[in-house]
Parts: structure tokens; C-alpha cells; sequence
């Protein structure tokens, strides 16, 4: 016979679920997480005061008081507070945390970094408009950095590089403490800091400072289209005229690296080389993204939508491409102002507004690939390559899944890993950044992240 | 048209389900369950309550595949099962009628009859029903006393830290789940649960526990006497095969649901797969019951084929499991004794750290056997295959790099082990 109780029981999880069960207060807050914390608050207090008082000008102590102790405060609070937790997967009460399942503090983060964007972006027109100087004056602040390392006085667009540069950096040291029982993480974490930090925030301000153009080797067609993009629309007569030497060898790297490095190493290492190692996008999603990695969409129907998104994104990105070159060699002859409006529009709608307003502002809200899943055309082009050119898989170990579905929830790709753990097969993803945090979560060691021996056998 | 109905909506009786609806596209399946509408990851119980995953997460299958596989799901709780008229009585749902039947009922927690194990603030942890009551039974719960040392056993003491409740265990054992695990691999998985902080008390039966007056429990006293204060008891002893449905039936049972190679009860259309059944060995006269994630895939689609009339035999392969002590991983391969064996040579390395080792079983005669592997990941196929083809333990030394599973740039230590493993030759 069956008892009562489980007879009568009728709880409705689909519905319900299981919210956060009560807690014993948590003992250990340290003194150190606590110190961290106020330096974090101190920092933000320091950057709205002197970005509102016009303190910027008070030289490398504003600077250290405000984003100096932002990043000190930061990176100690990861330090301090995953020092005490035994090395492992630590994901207790992410469901429960409003930041991180979509609660008000969310949308309020959101919002917040929504706004930043738009003010960043039509920062001349509100500043007409009469909006408040508070940006100016934040920008001031990150001045002693500007001149040391360019050798003139910042503008809005070093002060974002500034902020970003800053961002991984601080998450980064989150993101290793986090995972500091897997080399992996480790490894990939310094290099996305390194290539963030190095070459696309210091050495383009070392090249300015130099009498050379701005040029970021870790950005090239169709990611960044202007480096191949002739006329007004791009950058490459600049490059030319302007570069000389330099200048020459900025163009011939970056044809050389998507024509020849990026099938190369994506053959050998799958898109991970990029996405997951190199790229700024890549390297804010894994550093500043990590806490939101579980909100992705894992439905088929959301894998559908990305692959229309993403090619036609690319096909976007490839047409315009062609229609500039036409013209450009017909000498406007054709299509002149239609190729004007559409890679204007292509320059709002997907890297302003995509990359940038949906791409990093909805972190809290859709995750933090968006932009890389739904959107990159470098993604996409590196997508077709891993599927069908690369020895890169994620190999399942035999029949051992037992289906609990982490792989899945921290995919920040939204792939259903499970789906393939679970059947036996190998995971061949075109959209698999190779962050490997599928494999780190997942509590029976069923994953691998393999470069295989060739291209055959990769499914099974 | 037929109508298969399966109980249970566990990985046997779902796999079962979606294999009969591959084979046999015609007939009508119905699944019951009374725990969940939908099927979702046992396993997964402890990531749910940590807050690791929504309950969502852990359902392997987008809901949107039942209907599409015309799976019917029912919500409710089998109560009989009347084999004569080949109708099933549901609890709220009424009648239903079938042509075949397949048990999937799973497992209950053991209790083996410890007096007040029936007072409030006592239970097991097996199902959603148990995660449901441990939602109100944390509340007010300074400190938990869990009985049973086991996988469970250390996954209930994982979720009850992770509301900061201090938490002491009762296991009847010298060391922790020496039962089953070789004493190397016991000592280092005790280790680490004293190192979480966890009040392990090796050796201690639970005697009774007390009634704080109200029908609670308030304290357990252990077979030293010794009384601890708790308000939540978890009792983690194991599992036993949840036969609750068929006992006044004339389905035969034994510790399980006794089925042959196929999965056929000795009732006609009547089958029973997964946790619950005990499949009848013909030599030996040792039963065959296994209960975990694996086999219960394996049973519930060979089942399947034998309800749809296929002549199959269950074929359970080289044993293998995987789990998680804390954060320390576990793999074994083969049948791995706790105590070593006549006839067999145990090969043992333990890294420095004490959070790593690995175990090597041959015969005598230099057969490769078995092999247990801690806190480092090994690759399936390439042990499964040296244990099938019946290698040599030299050629295993020779090619132990091939079975490295660990995530890429962990830190390999072949040759270490090969050194310390060859001396012991
Ligand atoms: C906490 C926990 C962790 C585990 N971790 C692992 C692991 O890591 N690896 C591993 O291999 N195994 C693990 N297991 C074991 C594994 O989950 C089981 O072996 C497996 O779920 C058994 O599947 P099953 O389909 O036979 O039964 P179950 O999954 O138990 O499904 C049986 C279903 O039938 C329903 N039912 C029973 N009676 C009736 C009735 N009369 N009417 C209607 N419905 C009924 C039940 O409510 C239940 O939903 C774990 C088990 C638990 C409890
Ligand atoms: S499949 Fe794994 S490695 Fe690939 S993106 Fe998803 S979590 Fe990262
Ligand atoms: S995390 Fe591992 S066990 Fe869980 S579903 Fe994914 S592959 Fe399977």
C-alpha cells in the first residue's frame, strides 16, 4: 500500500519550483571581505563625486581614489571571499540571488548599464542638449593614465576602453579565484585579460602616441569591417595614406588573419582561440559576464532564431562589404548614397546598438553571449569553420551523463549540452566558444574539451 | 492498437517510453507518475535545492517532445493493479486499461525500523516529495544529524552546508562507506568530509531517536549512549526496491520486482524495469539488483523491446559508476572489492596531496581486472576496452596516458604513478 501523505501529495513544481529554503546565518564574512567592500563603495562614491565636482583634474590621487580603489576593492572581494571555500564548483544560491535570476536588482543593474551606453553614444548631442557634465568629468579622471600612455588628454573613447580594460581585469581575478582548481580557466582567463589589456587598450595608445594610426590587432573583418572597408566608410585609406609602413602592415594583418590564421587555428583549436582567448567581446562575456552566464536560452527554438540572426548578420556584413568595393571602383557611379545609408546603418544597428546596448546592457537580464550567439559575424564565420573544418569536439565520456543538467544551465551559449551528454554523442557545435565551463560544472566528469587528431570520428 | 502503460516517470520507465514509441509508432503510451508531470533528473535533487539549477534545468527533455511523441503523461498515483482485468486504479484519475504494463516504481530510502523514525523532522532523501518536505524541515534547524553514510548520505550533508547547518553523521562503519570502497579510498574520502567541516562519527549507530513531545524529533541517541540535539534527522541507509505497489499483488517479488533477462514479471504483460527490479540470475542464485542512473537507461530500453515483443536479453556490460565526494571525484571500472580478493593483486597510488589516487586490479595471472580512480577523470571507452579485451596489467602501465579524461592543462602525474605502482609489482 501507499501512505497517505504521498497520496495527498499534489505539489505543483511547474509552477512553484523550489524557491530558497531558509537559511542559518552565514558565519564566515571576514574582515577582509568586508574591507574589500567598503573600498568598492568608497570607489564608486570617488568616481560620481569627481565625475559630478570636476575633482578630475586633481591628477593620479583622484584617479586612485575613485577607479584606483574600485579595482583594488574588486579584486580583493573575489580574493577574500573565495580564499575560504575549499577549490570547486561553487554555484550555491545562484538561483536565489536576485542579481542573477533576473530580480530587481537586475533589471536595476540593466538599466543602469543601459543608460551608460546611451549617454556614451549620443554624448555630443545630450551634452547640446544641456545634459549634466558628469561624464566629462569622469573622463578627466582617467586623464594621468591618457597622457602617460598617449601622451594627450583622454576622450570619451579611451575612458570607455578605460572602464572595459578595468571590468575584465577585475572580473578576471574573480574568475580565477572561482575556478582556481582548473587550469583551464586559469590560463584563458590571463590570456583574455592580457590581449584586453595589452593590445587593444595600451598599444593603441602607445601607436597614437608614436604618430601611427589607432589600429587593435585583435579586431579584423567582419567583427571590425572598417579595417577593410575603402572610402569614407572605413579605415583602410587612412591606413594607407596615413600608415606608411606601419600602416601597410596593419592592413596586410588583418587580411592575414582572417584568410589565413583564423582557418588555420580554427582548424587545429575549434573558435575557442578567439572567442574564449583573444577577443574583447569574448573577454568581457568570461570575465564581467560569468555571473550570468545560466541566463541564456537553451530551447531549440532560441537555437533557431541564432542561426537566422547570425547569417544574416554576416550575409549583412558580407554585402556591404561588396557594395562599398563596387562603388568605390565605379567612383560612387552607383549606389552611392544606398551603400552610405546601409553601412551607416549597419554601424547603429549592430555594433552600437547590438554589440554594445544589448550586447553588454542585457548581461544581467539575457546573459552575457547575446551578442556573440545571436549576433558577431566573426562568430558566425568562425561557427562555420568549427562545424565543418575543425578537430575541435567536446568529447562525452561513454554512457556516464546522469542527465542532471549543469553542463546545460551554465552553457552562456545557450547549447543543450545535455541533449548530446546524454545520448552518448560528442558535442560539434558551430556556436561552442570552447569556454569549458560545461565541462567544469558538470559533477561526473563526463566532458572534455579535445583538439582531436584530425577531422574524422569527431561525433561519437 | 495496444496500449502500453508504464508507472513511474524515472529514467527507466521514460527511456522505455521513447524507445517503444521509436519501435512501435502505432500504439498508445501512457506514463504515470505521481512525484512530477514531467520527467526530470534525480540526481540532480541536490543541485536543485542548492540553488545550482531551476527546477526546469533539470528536466532532460524540452516538454514539448511529449506531445510530439504522443506520450501521454499522467499526474496521479497508481493505487492498484488488477492484473486479471488488465486495469490499472489511479488514485484520482480512476480506471485505465492496458495491454501492457511496465513497473518503473524506482526505490524508497531504507529504514530499518529505529524507533521514532516516523516522527516529523525524519526523512530520506529520494524524491521530489522528500525535497518539498526538507524545504519546511530546514527551517529552525540548527543542527542536523544525518544516519548512513552513503552517496546520498554525503549530498544530503552537502545541501544542509549550504544553508549553514552543521551537520553530524551516525555511519555504522570503520570508515566512511568501507563497504563499498577499498580502504585507501575510504580513508581520503573520510578525510575530506572531516576537512568540510562536517562532525563524522565513524563506528556510531543510531539507537533512537527522541520525541520532543510534540511528534518531532528533538534528539537522536546513538549506541554509546550518547545524545545529540537536532531538529532534522536524515536517514541516508541506503535504498531498497520500491515494491509498495505490488506486494498484495500476485506479482512475485523478492527484494524487487523479480524479472527474468527480459524484464517479464511471471505475470503475463507484465514487465518491471530500473530500480525496482531484481532480475532472476539462473546459476549462481545472487540476484541481480542495480540502482543507479546507468542501468536503469539500459533496462528501460531493452524492456521496451521485450513489451513490443522482441526477443532481447539484457545485457548489463562491464560495470562502471561515477560520483562526487564534496568536491572530490570518484570513477570505478569493473567490480572493484572493498576487501582485497584471493587471487587478485591491488595496485594503489596516492598523490601527496591525499585528493588523488588511483587503484589498479589484476589477477594473478597479470589480467588487468578493475580499477577505481579519485579526484582525476578517466576516459570511459579506453577502460572499459583494456577490461573487455582482458589486457595485461603491463600493457594498461604502457598506455595509462590514453585514459586520461582530465579537463585540458590538469596536471598529469603518469610518471609518478607508473614508479610508485611498478614497485609494488
Ligand atoms: C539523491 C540521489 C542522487 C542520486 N545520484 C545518482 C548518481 O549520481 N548516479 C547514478 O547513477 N544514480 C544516482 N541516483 C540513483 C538514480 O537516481 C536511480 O537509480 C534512478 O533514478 C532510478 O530510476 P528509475 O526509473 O528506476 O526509478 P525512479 O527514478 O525512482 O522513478 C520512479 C518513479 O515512479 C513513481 N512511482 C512510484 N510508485 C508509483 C505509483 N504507485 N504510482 C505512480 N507513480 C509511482 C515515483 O514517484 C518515481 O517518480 C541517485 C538517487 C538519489 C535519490
Ligand atoms: S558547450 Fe561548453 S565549452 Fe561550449 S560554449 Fe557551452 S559551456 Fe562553453
Ligand atoms: S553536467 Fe555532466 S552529468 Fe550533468 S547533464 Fe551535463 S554531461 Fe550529464
Amino acid at each position: 500500500m501507499i501512505e497517505l501523505p504521498i497520496l495527498n501529495y499534489t505539489y505543483d513544481e511547474e509552477q512553484l519550483g523550489f524557491p530558497e529554503p531558509p537559511k542559518m546565518p552565514d558565519p564566515s564574512i571576514g574582515v577582509g571581505e568586508r574591507i574589500a567592500t567598503g573600498a568598492i563603495a568608497l570607489g564608486i562614491l570617488g568616481v560620481l563625486l569627481c565625475g559630478l565636482a570636476g575633482f578630475g583634474r586633481g591628477g593620479w590621487w583622484a584617479i586612485g581614489v575613485s577607479f584606483g580603489l574600485l579595482f583594488a576593492g574588486g579584486s580583493s572581494l573575489s580574493w577574500f571571499r573565495f580564499r575560504d571555500t575549499t577549490p570547486g564548483i561553487r554555484h550555491d544560491h545562484t538561483m536565489f540571488r536576485s542579481v542573477q535570476r533576473r530580480g530587481w536588482i537586475a533589471w536595476g543593474l540593466a538599466i543602469l548599464i543601459t543608460s551608460f551606453y546611451i549617454v556614451f553614444y549620443w554624448y555630443a548631442e545630450l551634452q547640446n542638449a544641456g545634459m549634466p557634465p558628469l561624464l566629462e568629468g569622469m573622463i578627466r579622471l582617467v586623464d594621468p593614465v591618457s597622457f602617460a600612455l598617449q601622451g594627450v588628454a583622454a576622450d570619451q573613447y579611451f575612458f570607455y576602453g578605460f572602464i572595459y580594460t578595468l571590468a575584465i581585469l577585475v572580473f578576471g581575478v574573480r574568475m580565477i579565484m572561482k575556478y582556481r582548481h582548473n587550469r583551464y580557466h586559469i590560463i584563458r582567463t590571463i590570456s583574455v585579460s592580457f590581449f584586453q589589456l595589452g593590445i587593444a587598450f595600451m598599444l593603441p595608445g602607445i601607436l597614437r602616441r608614436l604618430d601611427q594610426p589607432e589600429f587593435y590587432f585583435t579586431y579584423f573583418w567582419p567583427l571590425q569591417p572598417k579595417y577593410l572597408w575603402p572610402g569614407e566608410a572605413g579605415k583602410l585609406s587612412g591606413l594607407l595614406e596615413g600608415g606608411g609602413v606601419i600602416g601597410m602592415f596593419m592592413i596586410g594583418f588583418g587580411i592575414f588573419a582572417i584568410l589565413v590564421a583564423t582557418p588555420l587555428l580554427t582548424y587545429f583549436f575549434g573558435k575557442r582561440w578567439y572567442c574564449s582567448w583573444v577577443c574583447g567581446c569574448g573577454g568581457l562575456a568570461e570575465t564581467l559576464g560569468d555571473p550570468w552566464r545560466q541566463l541564456s536560452d537553451k530551447s531549440t527554438r532560441a537555437w533557431r532564431v541564432e542561426r537566422i540572426m547570425i547569417y544574416s548578420v554576416l550575409l549583412a556584413v558580407v554585402l556591404i562589404t561588396i557594395l562599398l568595393w563596387t562603388n568605390y571602383y565605379l567612383s560612387q557611379g552607383i549606389l552611392g548614397s544606398f551603400s552610405r545609408i546601409a553601412y551607416k546603418t549597419y554601424g547603429f544597428v549592430i555594433l552600437n546598438m547590438f554589440a554594445g546596448v544589448i550586447g553588454v546592457g542585457f548581461y544581467p537580464i539575457m546573459g552575457s553571449r547575446v551578442w556573440c550567439r545571436f549576433g558577431c559575424p566573426m562568430a558566425a564565420i568562425l561557427g562555420i569553420l568549427q562545424r565543418y573544418f575543425s578537430r575541435f569536439r567536446i568529447t562525452t565520456n561513454g554512457n556516464q551523463c546522469m542527465s542532471c543538467g549543469n553542463c546545460s544551465t551554465y552553457c552562456e551559449m545557450g547549447i543543450d549540452v545535455r541533449a548530446y551528454a546524454q545520448s552518448g554523442e560528442n558535442i560539434v557545435r558551430a556556436s561552442c566558444v570552447g569556454c569549458g565551463v560545461c565541462a567544469a560544472v558538470c559533477p561526473r566528469g563526463v566532458l572534455k574539451l579535445e583538439n582531436g587528431s584530425s577531422l574524422h570520428g569527431r561525433y561519437s | 492498437m495496444k496500449h502500453a502503460v508504464i508507472i513511474g516517470n524515472g529514467v527507466a520507465g521514460i527511456t522505455a517510453a521513447r524507445r517503444l514509441r521509436s519501435i512501435e509508432p502505432e500504439w498508445r503510451i501512457t506514463v504515470i507518475s505521481g512525484e512530477s508531470r514531467y520527467h526530470y533528473s534525480r540526481p540532480a535533487l541536490m543541485y536543485l535545492f542548492m540553488g545550482h539549477m531551476r527546477y526546469a534545468d533539470t528536466k532532460p527533455f524540452e516538454d514539448h517532445v511529449w506531445e510530439e511523441d504522443r506520450i501521454e503523461l499522467v499526474r496521479d498515483w497508481v493505487i492498484e493493479i488488477d492484473a486479471d482485468a488488465s486495469t490499472l486504479h489511479l488514485h484520482r484519475s480512476g480506471k485505465l486499461g492496458y495491454d501492457k504494463l511496465l513497473i518503473a516504481t524506482g526505490s524508497k530510502s531504507n529504514k530499518f525500523g529505529w524507533p521514532g523514525q516516523d516522527l516529523k523532522r525524519v526523512q530520506g532523501l529520494y524524491d521530489l516529495m522528500d525535497l518539498h518536505q526538507l524545504h519546511e524541515n530546514v527551517r529552525g534547524t540548527r543542527q542536523a544529524v544525518i544516519v548512513g553514510g552513503g552517496l546520498i548520505g554525503i549530498e544530503f550533508g552537502e545541501m544542509l552546508h549550504s544553508c549553514n547547518i552543521p551537520v553530524t553523521f551516525l555511519v555504522r562503519e570503520k570508515s566512511y562507506w568501507d563497504n563499498v570502497l577499498p580502504a585507501e579510498e575510504s580513508a581520503m574520502v573520510s578525510r575530506i568530509i572531516r576537512e568540510a567541516g562536517f562532525d563524522l562519527r565513524l563506528e556510531t549507530e543510531l539507537k533512537e531517536i527522541v520525541d520532543d513531545g510534540s511528534g518531532a524529533a528533538c534528539a537522536v541517541v546513538t549506541g554509546q549512549g550518547e545524545r545529540i540535539d537536532t531538529q532534522l534527522v536524515g536517514l541516508t541507509a541506503g535504498v531498497a526496491p520500491n515494491t509498495d505497489l505490488v506486494r498484495e499483488s500476485n506479482i512475485e517479488t523478492g527484494r524487487g520486482i523479480l524479472v527474468d533477462w527480459s524484464f517479464r514479471t511471471n505475470v503475463p504483460n507484465i514487465f518491471a524495469a530500473g530500480d525496482c527490479a531484481e532480475i532472476v540470475t539462473d546459476g549462481d542464485g545472487r540476484n541481480l539488483i542495480q540502482q543507479v542512473w546507468y542501468t536503469g537507461k539500459m533496462q528501460g530500453k531493452v524492456a521496451a523491446e521485450a513489451m513490443a515483443g522482441r526477443d532481447v536479453r539484457y545485457d548489463p556490460g562491464i560495470w562502471y559508476n561515477s560520483a562526487k565526494f564534496l568536491d572530490l571525484e570518484y570513477q570505478t571500472y569493473g567490480f572493484v572489492s572493498n576487501l582485497p580478493q584471493p587471487g587478485q593483486v591491488n595496485l594503489w597510488w596516492e598523490h601527496p596531496s591525499g585528493r588523488k589516487g588511483l587503484r589498479l586490479i589484476h589477477s594473478e595471472t597479470g589480467e588487468f581486472l578493475a580499477m577505481n580512480i579519485m579526484g582525476m577523470r578517466a576516459r570511459h571507452k579506453v577502460c572499459e576496452g583494456w577490461i573487455r579485451d582482458k589486457r595485461s596489467i603491463e600493457f594498461v602501465l604502457d598506455h595509462l596516458e590514453d585514459a586520461n579524461f582530465d579537463t585540458e592543462f590538469f596536471e598529469r602525474h603518469d610518471p609518478e604513478i607508473l614508479e610508485t605502482v611498478r614497485s609494488q609489482m
